[in-house]
C-alpha cells in the first residue's frame, strides 16, 4: 500500500503578534514545528504500512527550512520527504497550494491513499485536503477518525459529523482528512532519528513540476489577505463579591434583569 | 471564472433528512443585506429530499430558491451535491455563494471552489461589502482566533465563503414574502457517487441540540471527574439548555466530542453561556466568545475566562453550582 501524507510546517504557537509598522505578523524568535493536527496523518500513514506493507511518502510545500518538517516526519518513520519550494510557490492560498500539491501527486503515482491533517494550526481552513482531492479527481472523506476496513480497492472508515459519526465507504485510490481521535502519534525512535540526519530530501520546485507560472504561489491564488488585525477582547465583566449566597443571588438577579432568566 | 455579468448572492441552505439548519436561515438573514447593499437579489439552494417547509426560506428572506430533490440527497451525498452545485453556479452566475462552515459545508465547498474554480475563504465570523467595487470583505479567525484576516477574492467569480454557524442572527419570517420556488432537475444517470454512507450513529441523545441552544452550560477540568457532571446535567437541565465541555473533558471521556466547544469542536453563540470549571484557554474561548451574556464560576480569579465573562463567580464551583439549581429549582 503505497500512501502519501501532506504536512506543512507552522509557527510553534497561535500567540502570534502583529507589527504594527508593517502590519504584517512577527515571526521572529518562534519555533517551527509539524502542523499538529498533520502529525495524526502522519502516523496513520506509517501504521497502515506497517499493517500491509509499502511505502509513506511525506509531501510539503513551504520554505527551505520545511525541510526540518520533513525530516522530523522520517524520524517518525515515513520512508521518504519530498520537499516543494520555490520562490514562486510563496503566497499560494488554498487553491494554489492544491494545484501545487497535485503536481507533485502526479509524479508519485501510482498510491492508494492522501492522507491530509484535518487543518492547519494557523491559517485554519481545513481546505486544501478536499480542494486536493477535487482536483486529483479523487473521492474526498473529511474528518475520519478510524480507518474500519482497508483492502486493495476500497476502504470503510468512521468520519465524525456533528451529532455523532458516521461509517462510510469509497473506492481507492482516495483523499482523506483526519481527526486526533484516530491514533496517538508515536515518539522519534533512534534508528528513525538517525535515518532523518543522513536522508536526502529532493526539493521539487517549478522545474520539476512542471509547474504553470499562473497556476502556483500569489499568481496563481485567488484569494487576498486584504488586512489582519487583533481582535478586540470583550471588556472586562462584573465579578460578584460575598459569599456564596450573596454571589448566587447577585447572579440570579442580573440574569433576571437582562431577561435570560 | 472573471467577474463578467456574475450578479446575485446565493446561500446554500443544508438540511438534513429533511430539516433544514439554523444556519441557512442566519445566512439569508446576512445574504438579504448584502443583496441589498448590492442592489441585487437573494437565492437560496436547497438540496435534499423531501425538504420540510421550503417556503420558509422565502419568509426569512430568499427571493427565488432553486430547489433540487432527488431521495440521494437527503443525506448529502457528497459527490452530487459537488457537481450539481457546481453546474448550477455555471449556469446562473452568482457573483457570491456563502454556506455554512458546518461538518458538512467545510467538507464539500471546498471542492465546488476548486471545481469551478474560484476562491473561497474558510469559517468567516463576519462579511461585508464593498459595493462599488462589488467585494465581499470576509473576516476569518486564523492562528486559532488570535489574528483576524480580512479576505478577499478580487477577480475570480463568485466569491465564496463558508461561515461560522451563529455568527449571524435570524430574521423573523415574514410570511407575507414573495418569491419563487423553481424546481432544478437532477438527471441521476449522469452522476456517481464514489462514497457511500454506510450508517449513521448519533452520539448525542439530549434533545437541545448545542449548536441551536440558547443556554449551554460547559464543564472544563475543574469538575475534577466524569461523576460531576450530573451537576453540569442538572443545571443544563434546569435552564433548558444543553451540555458543552472543553477539549480537555472530551479528551479525558467525561463527555463525548459532539459536546466539544472550541477551536477543534463547535462554535456556539448561545444567549447564555455558563462556563464552570473551565480556565479559559484561548483555544475553548474563540468558541463561545461571541455568546450573548457568559457567566464564569472558577476558583482561579486570575483565570483568562474571567476577561471575556460578563459575570463572574470567584468561588469553589462545588458550592456554587449546586446552590445555583437550588435556587434556581425554587423559582
Amino acid at each position: 500500500m503505497n500512501i502519501v501524507v501532506c504536512l506543512k510546517q507552522v509557527p510553534s504557537t497561535t500567540q502570534v503578534k502583529i507589527d504594527p509598522e508593517t502590519n504584517t505578523l512577527i515571526r521572529q524568535g518562534i519555533e517551527n514545528i509539524i502542523n499538529p493536527f498533520d502529525t495524526y496523518a502522519i502516523e496513520e500513514g506509517i501504521r497502515l504500512r506497517e499493517r500491509f506493507g509499502g511505502r509513506v511518502t511525506a509531501i510539503s510545500m513551504g520554505p527551505p527550512q520545511a525541510e526540518a518538517a520533513l525530516r522530523e516526519a522520517i524520524s517518525l518513520g515515513v520512508d521518504e520527504g519530498i520537499l516543494l519550494s520555490d520562490p514562486a510557490f510563496a503566497g499560494a492560498d488554498t487553491w494554489a497550494t492544491s494545484c501545487t500539491l497535485s503536481m507533485a501527486l502526479g509524479k508519485l503515482e501510482p498510491y492508494d491513499l492522501v492522507i491530509c491533517g484535518r487543518q492547519t494550526l494557523d491559517g485554519d481552513t481545513g481546505q486544501v485536503g478536499p480542494q486536493l482531492a477535487e482536483v486529483l479527481n479523487l473521492p474526498f472523506i473529511a474528518y475520519v477518525s478510524q480507518i474500519e476496513e482497508i483492502a486493495d480497492d476500497h476502504m470503510r472508515v468512521r468520519r465524525m459529523v456533528e451529532d455523532g459519526y458516521e461509517i462510510m465507504e469509497s473506492p481507492l485510490p482516495a483523499v482523506l482528512t483526519v481527526v486526533k481521535e484516530i491514533n496517538t502519534p508515536r515518539l522519534p525512535s533512534l534508528r528513525g532519528i538517525a535515518r532523518s540526519k543522513s536522508a536526502t530530501i529532493p526539493v521539487w520546485g517549478s522545474k520539476e513540476l512542471n509547474a504553470d507560472p499562473g497556476k502556483v504561489g500569489l499568481a496563481g491564488s485567488f484569494t487576498r489577505v486584504m488586512r489582519i488585525f487583533s481582535p478586540q477582547r470583550v471588556c472586562r465583566g462584573e465579578i460578584f463579591q460575598g459569599d456564596v449566597t450573596d454571589q448566587v443571588d447577585c447572579l440570579i438577579g442580573r440574569l433576571k434583569d437582562d431577561g435570560l432568566l | 471564472m472573471g467577474s463578467d455579468n456574475f450578479r446575485g448572492v446565493w446561500v446554500f441552505a443544508e438540511q438534513r433528512n429533511g430539516q433544514l439548519k439554523s444556519v441557512a436561515y442566519e445566512l439569508l438573514a446576512r445574504g438579504r443585506e448584502l443583496a441589498d447593499a448590492l442592489g441585487t437579489e437573494l437565492s437560496a439552494v436547497c438540496c435534499g429530499h423531501e425538504v420540510d417547509d421550503v417556503n420558509s426560506l422565502i419568509a426569512h428572506g430568499a427571493d427565488r430558491v432553486y430547489l433540487v430533490a432527488i431521495p440521494e440527497l437527503a443525506d448529502n451525498q457528497e459527490d452530487l451535491l459537488t457537481r450539481r452545485l457546481v453546474e448550477l453556479i455555471q449556469q446562473h452566475r452568482p457573483e457570491i455563494v456563502l454556506a455554512g462552515a458546518t461538518a458538512l459545508g467545510r467538507a464539500f465547498i471546498p471542492r465546488v471552489a476548486a471545481a469551478l474554480p474560484t476562491g473561497l475563504s474558510a469559517d468567516c465570523t463576519d462579511l461585508d461589502v464593498d459595493a462599488d467595487k462589488r467585494l465581499l470583505l470576509q473576516t476569518k479567525p486564523t492562528f486559532g482566533g488570535n489574528i483576524m484576516a480580512v479576505i478577499t477574492c478580487p477577480a475570480a467569480r463568485p466569491q465564496m465563503a463558508t461561515v461560522r454557524p451563529r455568527v449571524f442572527s435570524r430574521r423573523e419570517p415574514d410570511s407575507s414574502r414573495r418569491g419563487e420556488i423553481i424546481n432544478v432537475d437532477f438527471k441521476r444517470e449522469r452522476y456517481t457517487s464514489r462514497t457511500r454512507l454506510v450508517e449513521f450513529v448519533a452520539e448525542i441523545t439530549e434533545t437541545v441540540k448545542i449548536e441551536e441552544a440558547d443556554v449551554i452550560v460547559a464543564g472544563g477540568r475543574g469538575l475534577e471527574k466524569a461523576e460531576n457532571f450530573e451537576m453540569i446535567k442538572e443545571l443544563a437541565s434546569v435552564m433548558g439548555g444543553a451540555m458543552g465541555a472543553t477539549r480537555a473533558v472530551v479528551d479525558e471521556g467525561w463527555l463525548a466530542y459532539p459536546h466539544q466547544i472550541g477551536q477543534t469542536g463547535k462554535t456556539v453563540c448561545p444567549r447564555l453561556y455558563i462556563a464552570v470549571g473551565i480556565s479559559g484557554a484561548l483555544q475553548h474561548v474563540v468558541g463561545m466568545q461571541t455568546s450573548e451574556c457568559i457567566v464564569a464560576i472558577n476558583d482561579n480569579p486570575h483565570a483568562p475566562i474571567f476577561e471575556v465573562a460578563t459575570y463572574g463567580i470567584v468561588g469553589d464551583l462545588f458550592q456554587v453550582v449546586p446552590l445555583l439549581i437550588e435556587k434556581l429549582k425554587k423559582r
